[in-house]
């Protein structure tokens, strides 16, 4: 295999990693929505936690979209 | 090509040439100083905060205007931040904290609108940034501390035996911090801008299809604007991630058992 194709290969494998992030993300903005449905008066003093979760979470899916830029761009 | 080229947009650029050292004279030899478009919208965003914050405390009224009201919901905003994550010690830190949140703030605002440079999407900028933090958390931890700050990487409360496995993770996520703290920021921002770069060049590339590829260069255009929108909110949020997590970090150096 040449390795111009092998590189392809590999930035569109290492977008698989952005699923995990996608569940990830999910489970955040899912249980707090069930939360503050539940119980919609402490919902907006949890906003804060809520992004700062997001953000935490969202890195990782930039993380592997770094690896595949990288492998696009600098290999 | 440069028209189309996502990572066209983050080229840095010589603008007033000042000096090389070493090399031997030749194109691209040496280390090379200059001032360039990246070095002009450092200088954009420290003087855009400095100014608005001179501007609107400078009249000190007890009953606030509205501009000095918005410089003090800033300040409240961080020194919230900072007592909630660091606590009352960790104030002497709020001028470390206020100065990061806002030029990360204003740089990735710069950096929305068109055809500017985006100051935090150099890793080496925000690298800078991190490794400030990192720096500062070890320096005063020890400072303040002495050995004890080693304690940091011995989590009370964990049996003798699992201390083995638990010390070697603790110490490489915190050898870690600076890396993903830079990384989180820089890649946030880089994908932000080339997926927008991406999105808005479908725009052009549909409405060359004749007419009902502008009747279809609408669907791009919609994306583009939501992204516009989202990428306000990334570059926001992200500022205060960062702020948020300097709080967090510092609160290990002035509290090192856990």
């Amino acid at each position: 295999m040449e390795a111009e194709a092998a590189k392809y290969i590999g930035a569109g494998i290492a977008c698989f990693g952005m699923a995990g992030a996608a569940i990830g993300v999910a489970n955040i903005f899912g249980n707090f929505l069930s939360g503050a449905l539940r119980n919609p008066s402490a919902a907006p003093s949890q906003f804060g936690n809520l992004i700062f979760g997001f953000a935490v979470t969202e890195a990782l899916g930039i993380f592997s979209f770094l690896v595949a830029l990288i492998l696009l761009f600098v290999v | 090509m440069a028209g189309t080229d996502p990572i066209h947009q983050f080229v840095i650029e010589d603008m007033f040439p000042l000096f090389t050292v070493g090399g031997d004279g030749t194109e691209g030899s040496g280390v090379h100083f200059a001032f360039t478009n990246s070095s002009l919208f450092m200088v954009l965003t420290v003087a855009a905060i400095s100014l608005f914050l001179i501007l609107t405390t400078g009249g000190k009224k007890v009953i606030p205007g509205r501009m000095q009201l918005l410089s003090e919901l800033t300040y409240e905003f961080v020194a919230g931040m900072v007592r909630s994550s660091a606590g009352k010690e960790g104030m002497k830190f709020f001028p470390l904290v206020f100065s990061l949140f806002t030029f990360i703030f204003v740089a990735n605002m710069w950096g929305m609108i068109p055809y500017f440079f985006t100051v935090t999407s150099h890793i080496i900028i925000t690298f800078a940034l991190s490794m400030l933090v990192f720096l500062t958390v070890i320096v005063y931890g020890f400072y303040k501390n002495g050995p004890k700050f080693m304690k940091l990487f011995v989590p009370a409360g964990v049996p003798g035996y699992i201390l083995p496995i638990v010390t070697p993770i603790e110490i490489i996520s915190f050898l870690s911090r600076p890396i993903s703290l830079s990384v989180r920021l820089f890649g946030n921002i880089l994908a932000g801008h080339i997926t927008l770069k991406v999105f808005t060049g479908f725009i052009v590339t549909m409405s060359s299809l004749g007419f009902l590829g502008i009747l279809g260069s609408a669907l791009p255009l919609i994306m583009g604007v939501a992204l516009t929108g989202l990428e306000f909110l990334v570059g926001a949020v992200q500022a205060y991630v960062f702020a948020v997590l300097t709080c967090m970090y510092l609160n290990d150096a002035i509290h090192p058992s856990h």
